[in-house]
């Protein structure tokens, strides 16, 4: 964990509100694993208060990506973030993914969901670990990261809400199948992790998610991002974000 | 140097007059890397019960304007875990240590205090009768004068750990009952815990909270912890002032309005060396000033300030 001034070398406005952000952040970069977050000041005063976390997409040379959408005050703060700008930043933070041996991973991304996914994607295609993705959004232009997956030679079926392009429907739809010898790496809205948890289920195939929560402290020091798991409570920030697809109880 | 910072809080010797407030900074563990416990005037833990305690359902936080709602619900691991982990490591990080002690009935608080009187690695205990955001125990203790006093008589009995008492500022009259902790034997009073508050999500409906309600800390209770601590350095006990401060310039207006010392809380969130700097920024102003010791600050803008022990 390191608290850094990161510059900002590139910001990309990608449409649809979504932004794609490269900071030099090399102590981070070294240390980060795909799953992990920075947790970001977004004001240099008083409000908005809190630090805003955010998924490592990508990771570079001494580098880091994060793409994210504006949704709100903070990440509205966050876009006008200008290059040769400085970002006050906390990490890596939290549990990464964990590629399981043998298996083919399906990376299975619902919107901004796909931004930790992206980076497990790179670590797939730098050990040679087959992959496949099938990505989903309300409409087309909100599907981002497409051009990581074809850069990264990742196969991929795309979904949207309005039928704007790909398959007309959730994307866990594209799903529907046999899942033998693979396991399932999902971030996205509770619904599509919740029927994620259930596909894996009904065809005994492991996998693991990545949760939001709101969050404060981000290092597990004010237990206020509390998840429901079996057998009680889990922080996201340190136990997970991510999750192995059993462990925890969605709600809804 | 240091010296200048070196001042005590209810006999606790302390490094500088600059603590971590309970439940924000976790054991001191959590921020490890970033603030070495031995840096801090003392390290207050997370409240500790007997029994680890799970917490309140999620959401447990909410950010507001200049501040945030918490409904923890004081999920902590219980004493045995307190004992057997963090106790050790904060003591072999040379960290002053305060634990803040809760529980759901007179005789887990006593029970509590008895087990960590003993304790070489404890420097004292902060009973936390102020909590909103459990139906037991808590604010529970903290609201009428007369259960406060009867609880940390019967505390008091069983320890001779320097005794803090927390108190609530969702009450009618917070010096009655700082009076009543006093007369009951208190050493000093930790002030402010959170205020009451709440929030709606228009798309849901609902309260955002899974507790309904929480906790409001953050800078913008400072003005509200200030006033409270002002009152509260009349009763003649030394007082812990905390609530929203954000930096030294925050600090410096508690210690004068009478705080022997202050406790950081929700400004760790976003500036994780906040303390840190906290501390560095008083030695400068007081060196500007040409003041020897920290204890000059106390009460100086406060003529009703009644110095104690
Ligand atoms: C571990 C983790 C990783 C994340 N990674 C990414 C990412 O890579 N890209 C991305 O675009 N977003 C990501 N998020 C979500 C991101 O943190 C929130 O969108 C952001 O904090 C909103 O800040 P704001 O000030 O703009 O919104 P606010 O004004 O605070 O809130 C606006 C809306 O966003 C919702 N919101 C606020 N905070 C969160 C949160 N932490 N999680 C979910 N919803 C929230 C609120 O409920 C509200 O509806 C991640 C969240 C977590 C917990
Ligand atoms: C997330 C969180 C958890 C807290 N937990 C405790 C606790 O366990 N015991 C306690 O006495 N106070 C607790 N508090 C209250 C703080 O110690 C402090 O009194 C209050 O937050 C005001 O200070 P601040 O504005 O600097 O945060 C908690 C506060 C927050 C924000």
């Amino acid at each position: 964990m390191e608290l850094v001034g990161a510059s900002v070398l590139t910001h990309e406005a990608l449409g649809a509100g979504y932004h794609r952000l490269v900071l030099a952040a090399p102590e981070v970069a070294l240390q980060c694993r795909p799953g992990q977050f920075v947790h970001v000041r977004v004001s240099e005063d008083r409000y908005p208060l809190l630090r805003r976390p955010f998924s490592v997409a990508r990771r570079g040379d001494g580098t880091i990506t994060l793409l994210y959408r504006v949704v709100g005050k903070g990440t509205a703060l966050l876009a006008g973030l200008r290059p040769g700008g400085c970002l006050d930043l906390l990490g890596p933070l939290g549990s990464g993914f964990e590629l399981l041996p043998g298996r083919r991973a399906v990376l299975v991304a619902g919107g901004a969901g796909i931004a930790p996914l992206l980076f497990l994607a790179q670590l797939a295609w730098e050990t040679g670990h087959p992959v496949r993705a099938v990505v989903g959004a309300a409409q087309a232009a909100e599907l981002v990261g497409t051009a990581d997956l074809g850069e990264l030679g990742v196969p991929a079926a795309y979904a949207t809400d309005d039928g704007s392009l790909g398959h007309h429907g959730p994307v866990t739809d594209l799903l529907e199948g046999s899942l033998a010898g693979e396991a399932l790496y999902a971030c996205g809205p509770p619904a599509m992790l919740r029927k994620v948890q259930t596909l894996a289920r009904e065809q005994a195939v492991p996998g693991q998610l990545s949760l939001e929560a709101s969050m404060a402290c981000g290092v597990g020091a004010c237990r206020g991002c509390a998840c429901r798991a079996h057998g009680g409570y889990r922080m996201v920030c340190t136990d997970g974000p991510v999750f192995d697809l059993e462990e925890v109880v969605l709600d809804g | 140097m240091a010296s200048r910072l070196a001042t005590s809080l209810a006999g606790i010797p302390l490094r500088n007059p600059v603590l971590a407030a309970s439940g924000t900074f976790g054991y001191g563990r959590e921020y490890a890397g970033l603030v070495p416990p031995a840096c801090l005037g003392a390290v207050i833990t997370k409240g500790t019960s007997l029994e680890p305690w799970p917490g309140n359902p999620p959401p447990r936080t909410v950010e507001t304007v200049a501040g945030m709602l918490n409904a923890i619900g004081l999920e902590n691991p219980g004493l045995a875990h307190l004992v057997e982990e963090d106790l050790p490591w904060l003591q072999s990080q040379g960290a002053t240590v305060i634990v803040n002690v809760v529980g759901r009935c007179v005789d887990e608080y006593v029970e509590m205090a008895a087990a960590l009187d003993r304790r070489r690695e404890v420097a004292g205990l902060e009973l936390n009768i102020s909590c909103p955001n459990v139906d037991k125990g808590g604010m529970a203790f903290g609201s009428h004068p007369e259960t406060a006093y009867a609880l940390v008589r019967a505390v008091r009995r069983r320890t001779r750990l320097p005794l803090l008492v927390k108190l609530s500022p969702n009450v009618t009259d917070i010096v009655r009952v700082a009076e009543r902790v006093r007369d009951a034997g208190a050493d000093g009073l930790s002030a402010i815990n959170t205020l009451v508050g709440m929030a709606i999500d228009l798309d849901s409906r609902r309260p955002v909270l899974g507790n309904v309600t929480g906790g409001l800390s953050g800078p913008a209770i400072k003005p509200v912890a200030l006033a409270a601590v002002w009152r509260l350095a009349a009763v003649g006990l030394p007082v812990l002032g905390m609530g929203g401060i954000w930096d030294w310039r925050d600090a410096a207006e508690f210690l004068m309005a009478g705080a022997a010392a202050v406790a950081v809380g929700t400004a760790t969130f976003a500036r994780p060396r906040a303390m840190l700097e906290i501390v560095a920024g008083l030695e400068e102003y007081l060196e500007c000033r040409g003041l020897k010791n920290v204890s000059e600050l106390v009460g100086e803008a406060n003529p009703t300030f009644r110095a104690s022990g």
